[in-house]
């Protein structure tokens, strides 16, 4: 692992008018590291993603970044062009609903390349090319290249969702629930997939869920957020396997056994 | 007493003719910046070149002379109705030869003949913003403007290749202009495009209802957008104009009978009937008094 962190979070609070949204959050990510943030609905989980990613500005705190030249700097100092910019290069993000993530009405393709475009490449057969080896990557049928997500299953569409976003080899990328609303031999499927490609890119990753096998497959580390405060951190296998806060505790013992 | 000396000159009224001509200074110094104006209700329809005739109104003058043109030619509806307009509200002389104009308000075309300094063309605009399809919310369209996020544009013009083979885009097709901002052009043919480049006229662009002014001052460069193996191309022709035998031309194909009889004729009318009048004759452009007689 490298020297230094992918992103240091220092303090990081947001307040809806009188109402906690999530409170005083510190960590640090590494490169190549996973980390989940799990709790129940309404207890910030969210919050804290969408500050991270930018789509919502923190009231307090800080969120320093590592660019690629090396340099920290502070996410919520950005000007919204650079912010832009990060987003469709060095981030990714990947939404519960694929509808959220995609353009439903070009084909799947055109989803993939898209940030190709963006930054720049104007060789439609390059373009073609990269996207057809991303849709074998996350193992769609090639032949469904000109096809519209529309016409794709839930999991189709999640997995496209993800080879658009992992297009430009980003270094971070964010997952709302990657795997909510999906059977659960898809979302096996897809955890596998997953899996693979965060150890094959040596992605760096913030995936926020609810579903405590997802954290547990997926991730390094996890946090534990109840009423907008992460309560307990540590390796996904101590949380789990020996959880020290009642709550956490709970939570742990609320899953279903089959 | 005369009813039309109620109408201030060119019909628009001062206040509103100088908010209009702040809006073409404005467009004219960022070239291919859509500027908000209050648009008018204009004695017309929305759809029929209202945002073209306030902007003609606008920079109009007694000494100007008028051509307006509908899909290249003098002669249709909204052609005649638009300058018989301008010659009620502003006594201007009008013309259907592209030579004689200083003002040449169009739709759909840009005329064969080239333009020269000191003329202006006016288009009428129907939807301004060539990232609307791409994106519904102006809020984001205005914000990918002003970060140069252009890459969407070329989205679709991968799925015109990745659908048809090539860029199926054949009117309305995005310029880049002056390197910066990405335009439509109006719905003209792509065939139009490289006639925008350096063009010595000035250009403005009216949409009415969408109440947006933009401009391409002269010797402005103006690039259709493609990549790099699917470049650019216009409309091929395989026959001349059936009257005037011009070549190189954007012709219209028009249904002679019912037993499939058609032929293809200039769709600039003026630059038809001039070329007919120094002599070129196509395969069904019969003289003109042998027809007659």
């Amino acid at each position: 692992m490298s020297a230094e962190p992918l992103l240091r979070v220092d303090g990081l609070s947001k307040f809806y008018g009188g109402r906690i949204g999530c409170v005083d959050v510190s960590f640090e990510l590494w490169p190549g590291e996973v980390l989940a943030i799990v709790g129940e609905s309404g207890s910030g989980k969210t919050t804290l993603l969408n500050c991270l990613s930018t789509a919502l500005e923190p009231s307090f705190g800080r969120a320093e970044y590592r660019m690629r030249d090396g340099a920290f700097r502070n996410l919520y100092d950005l000007s919204e062009a650079e912010r832009r910019f990060l987003m469709r290069t060095d981030w990714g993000f990947v939404h519960q609903n694929p509808a959220d993530g995609l353009r439903m009405t070009v084909s799947a393709g055109a989803n993939v390349g898209e940030r190709l475009m963006a930054v720049g490449d104007r060789h439609y057969g390059r373009i073609r090319a990269t996207a057809l080896d991303w849709l074998s990557r996350v193992e769609i049928a090639q032949d469904r290249i000109d096809d519209e997500p529309r016409a794709f299953s839930g999991g189709m569409r999640q997995r496209l969702q993800i080879a658009r976003n992992l297009v430009t080899n980003p270094r971070l990328v964010f997952m709302d629930e990657p795997t909510g609303g999906l059977d659960v031999s898809v979302q096996a499927r897809l955890l596998d997939l997953l899996r693979g490609l965060v150890e094959d890119l040596g992605l760096a990753a913030v995936i926020v869920t609810h579903d405590l096998a997802v954290a547990r497959l997926l991730s390094h580390r996890m946090m534990v957020m109840k009423d907008g405060r992460v309560i307990e951190a540590g390796l996904t296998d101590r949380v789990l396997d020996d959880p020290r806060e009642p709550y956490t505790q709970l939570l742990v013992s609320s899953i279903l056994q089959v | 007493m005369n009813a039309i000396a109620h109408y201030n000159f060119a019909y628009l009224d001062e206040q509103t003719k100088r908010m209009i001509r702040r809006a073409i200074l404005k467009a004219i110094a960022i070239p291919g910046y859509q500027v908000p104006f209050a648009s008018r209700e204009m004695p017309m329809p929305y759809g029929w070149g209202t945002g073209g005739v306030q902007v003609t109104a606008s920079i109009i003058g007694p000494n100007d002379v008028l051509k307006v043109i509908d899909q290249g030619a003098d002669d249709t509806t909204n052609a005649v109705s638009i300058r018989a307009f301008f010659a009620k509200v502003a006594q201007v002389a009008t013309t259907t030869h592209t030579g004689d104009a200083t003002i040449i308000q169009t739709r759909h075309r840009i005329p064969e003949e080239q333009l020269r300094i000191g003329q202006i063309l006016v288009y009428q605009v129907p939807i301004p913003e060539p990232l609307r399809f791409l994106e519904p919310r102006e809020t984001e369209t205005r914000k990918m403007h002003a970060l140069e996020e252009y890459g969407l544009m070329h989205v679709k013009l991968y799925e015109d290749i990745a659908k048809h083979g090539e860029i199926a885009t054949t009117y309305a097709y995005p310029v880049k202009v002056e390197g910066r901002y990405v335009m439509d052009p109006s719905p003209t043919p792509k065939f139009d495009n490289p006639k925008m480049h350096m063009s010595e006229a000035l250009q403005l662009f009216g949409a009415g209802r969408e109440k947006r002014i933009y401009a391409v001052p002269p010797y402005t460069e103006v690039v259709s957008l493609d990549f790099e193996d699917h470049p650019f191309e216009v409309q091929t022709f395989t026959e001349p104009c059936a009257l005037c035998g011009a070549e190189g031309v954007y012709l219209d194909e028009v249904v002679l009978d019912d037993h499939g009889g058609h032929m293809f004729v200039c769709s600039d009318t003026d630059h038809c009937e001039d070329r007919r009048a120094h002599g070129h004759r196509g395969r069904l452009g019969a003289d003109p008094l042998e027809a007659a007689s």
